[in-house]
């Protein structure tokens, strides 16, 4: 098991944050490399680039705390966590966190690693660059 | 018409494996050749000792610090500088062939351009380019890709599974079930990654590399120019040259080199008086990076693997070798020899048995950091041949590329076009090369800079989770060329470490123009 978490501060208010990175349906907007999402209940299916199809377990869609969980379903992942946080800094910055847990260790590499490029793709769409 | 390049690399490939440095196991006569035709340095070193930062310096003539690529994982910048394109600009035609490596392999949402080329069978997508323009990715018309085996989406992994699917598994498995790079053992020994390959000669990743090189220039009209750079997956382990090959070494007639040291004893002595950091991986308690098997505990290290893991090494350089002369018959049969330089490097060493180590990593001695380093000008050029002693660096090479197209540095390169003779060298101030590591990876952090100048090698440990940042390493390159003696510590060596620390504290707060911020890590390799 290990864990990677990077962040970036966002000069936009929380709340338009949490509209794009706390909604399981947009992730093909800011998250690079997914082409398609698909939400059923509790089950969302990701499609990449590479055309790998990951079935993800979503754990936790906190509007109040700004808190989105969810766990990659497959059998190479023996476990994984991510957890995304969009922390109010003031009322037009926010801090959006992105922490990747698993085992195998480099899976926390590699989606973590991903999430962070999109973390930054993320701060250029919602500040207009 | 003007002079065309082919650029040869390696993937870490010591100094002293090639005939022409004085190596004794592998018949290089190839290269060898190149070496007394042309200029033969001997003391060439890397930007860092691990492939991506490595080949972004010779791409973009930068320090991984300028170029942002500061350790294996982290992408190079889609439009960082590239001598491809400085290249292009000019007119030449532009290829690279094998192993590129400017971003990850392991890319399962499949973010970069290496790997979508080889998955979609392209060779070429646009791309932004340093000077705001668009162009092919990163200034290359054709790239043709290759890594280590059949794994993965490039163009050798999909032309074998295309092809020749029965081989696929011939190769060694690289990773295992953690996704790690794996210590299984193998061959005759159980040396880490040494395998037994039934692969045929024909269908192995060298010689594919020059099969394509030679249709790529046989696709050429005759009066064009060309920037070539091959690049070879091997020596770089694992160890699985075709069988059919390995009884050109026979390991049990090997020589241990001369850096391994044989009695424990002694070599628990003299990574003692090294920083901490040599010992800890020594006995297995510090994973500071993903480039060695992080569950393979070096101490467990036999003479016997050595030797095996040397033999199978100089199988592998004799392949290239062979290669290599198959694209120069080719370049001579189309026409393009006259014109034609050919440099030929490789992106960093290997300890090869070196204090009882094996791969690579934080550990900056010559084994790692002293590399190959051929330029035979072309025969237009009519250069004298010569021997370069003074120190040049890798991020010399973009400089020298558009030194031999008649092009200007940019301001942006870091580097200068090599020296023809140490004549040159001293005349125009080549005297120090230097190395830069940085690592950060599941809560470890090893931070060193090393400078070789002067006839001595210093590395500086910086502060981070494994050193204080008062720790180092000084070696007299001349009275102990093995580097045994860590002299850092000691009184009457103050001078020189004092001086060449300087160095490094002038290196750390250069102004580099076009610097890049320091990429993310986005995977283990």
């Amino acid at each position: 098991m290990a864990t990677v978490r990077h962040h970036v501060v966002i000069d936009v208010a929380a709340a338009d944050a949490w509209d794009l990175l706390g909604n399981p349906r947009r992730a093909a907007e800011w998250f690079p490399g997914i082409t398609s999402c698909v939400v059923d209940g509790a089950t969302r299916t990701v499609t990449l680039a590479t055309g790998l199809s990951l079935p993800e377990e979503l754990v936790t869609v906190d509007e109040l705390q700004r808190r989105f969980q969810y766990s990659v379903k497959m059998p190479i992942v023996r476990s994984h966590l991510s957890t995304l946080d969009v922390l109010e800094l003031d009322e037009a910055s926010c801090c959006c966190s992105y922490a990747a847990d698993a085992d195998p260790a480099v899976m926390a590499l590699v989606i973590g690693g991903a999430a962070a490029l999109g973390l930054a793709r993320a701060k250029s769409m919602l500040e207009g660059d | 018409m003007g002079r065309c390049i082919l650029f040869v690399t390696t993937d870490q490939q010591r100094y002293d494996t090639l005939g022409c440095n004085g190596g004794t196991l592998s018949r290089t006569p190839v290269v060898d050749q190149l070496a007394a035709q042309g200029h033969r340095f001997e003391r060439c070193h890397p930007s860092s000792v691990v492939c991506m930062p490595s080949r972004s310096t010779i791409l973009t003539g930068q320090h991984p610090s300028a170029h942002g690529v500061w350790m294996n994982g982290v992408p190079l910048a889609q439009s960082a500088p590239s001598v491809a394109e400085e290249l292009a600009t000019a007119g030449y035609r532009t290829a690279l062939i094998g192993k590129a490596h400017f971003e990850p392999l392991l890319d399962p949402f499949g973010l970069f351009a290496e790997n979508r080329l080889g998955m979609t069978g392209a060779y070429s997508e646009p791309g932004p380019w340093f000077d705001g323009t668009r162009g092919p990715h990163r200034g290359f018309d054709h790239m043709e890709l290759a890594t280590h085996g059949a794994a993965g989406w490039l163009h050798y992994s999909k032309w074998l599974q295309q092809h020749h699917p029965e081989a696929v598994g011939m190769f060694y498995r690289v990773l295992d079930d953690d996704l790690e790079v794996s210590a299984a053992g193998g061959g005759d020994t159980g040396a880490p990654q040494a395998h037994r390959n039934e692969i045929p000669r024909d269908w192995y990743h060298t010689d594919w590399v020059a099969d394509r090189t030679v249709a790529w220039l046989e696709a050429l009209d005759a009066g064009e120019d060309f920037f070539c750079w091959m690049s070879f997956p091997d020596p770089h382990h694992p160890w699985d040259p075709p069988s059919s090959e390995v009884g050109r070494v026979n390991w049990r007639d090997v020589e241990l080199p001369a850096g391994y040291v044989a009695d424990p004893t002694d070599r628990e002595a003299i990574l003692a008086a090294k920083p901490s950091h040599w010992s800890r991986w020594y006995r297995g308690e510090l994973v500071s990076n993903y480039e060695a098997p992080a569950k393979w505990v070096p101490a467990t290290l036999t003479a016997d693997q050595v030797r095996e893991v040397n033999a199978l090494n100089a199988v592998e350089v004799e392949l290239v070798d062979e290669a290599i002369g198959r694209v120069l018959a080719a370049v001579e049969r189309l026409g393009f020899a006259d014109r034609t330089d050919v440099v030929l490097t490789t992106d960093h060493g290997e300890l090869q048995g070196d204090y009882g180590l094996l791969f690579k990593g934080p550990y900056h001695t010559d084994g790692l950091l002293r590399l190959p380093l051929v330029w035979r000008p072309a025969p237009v050029a009519a250069a004298a041949p010569s021997t370069v002693t003074r120190p040049v660096g890798l991020v010399d090479l973009a400089a020298t590329f558009l030194s031999i197209a008649g092009l200007a540095t940019p301001s942006y390169m870091e580097g200068r076009a090599l020296p023809s003779s140490d004549e040159d060298a001293a005349a125009r101030g080549f005297d120090a090369a230097i190395t830069e590591w940085d690592s950060e990876l599941f809560g470890v952090s090893v931070h060193l800079r090393t400078v070789v100048a002067d006839g001595w090698l210093l590395t500086r440990c910086d502060p981070s989770t494994v050193h204080e940042g008062t720790e180092g390493e000084l070696y007299s390159l001349a009275d102990d060329p093995l580097q045994r003696v860590n002299r850092f510590e000691d009184p009457s060596c103050a001078t020189i470490r004092d001086a060449l620390l300087e160095r490094l504290a002038a290196h750390d707060v250069r102004a580099a123009q076009g610097a890049a911020a320091p990429g993310p890590l986005v995977a283990p390799v």
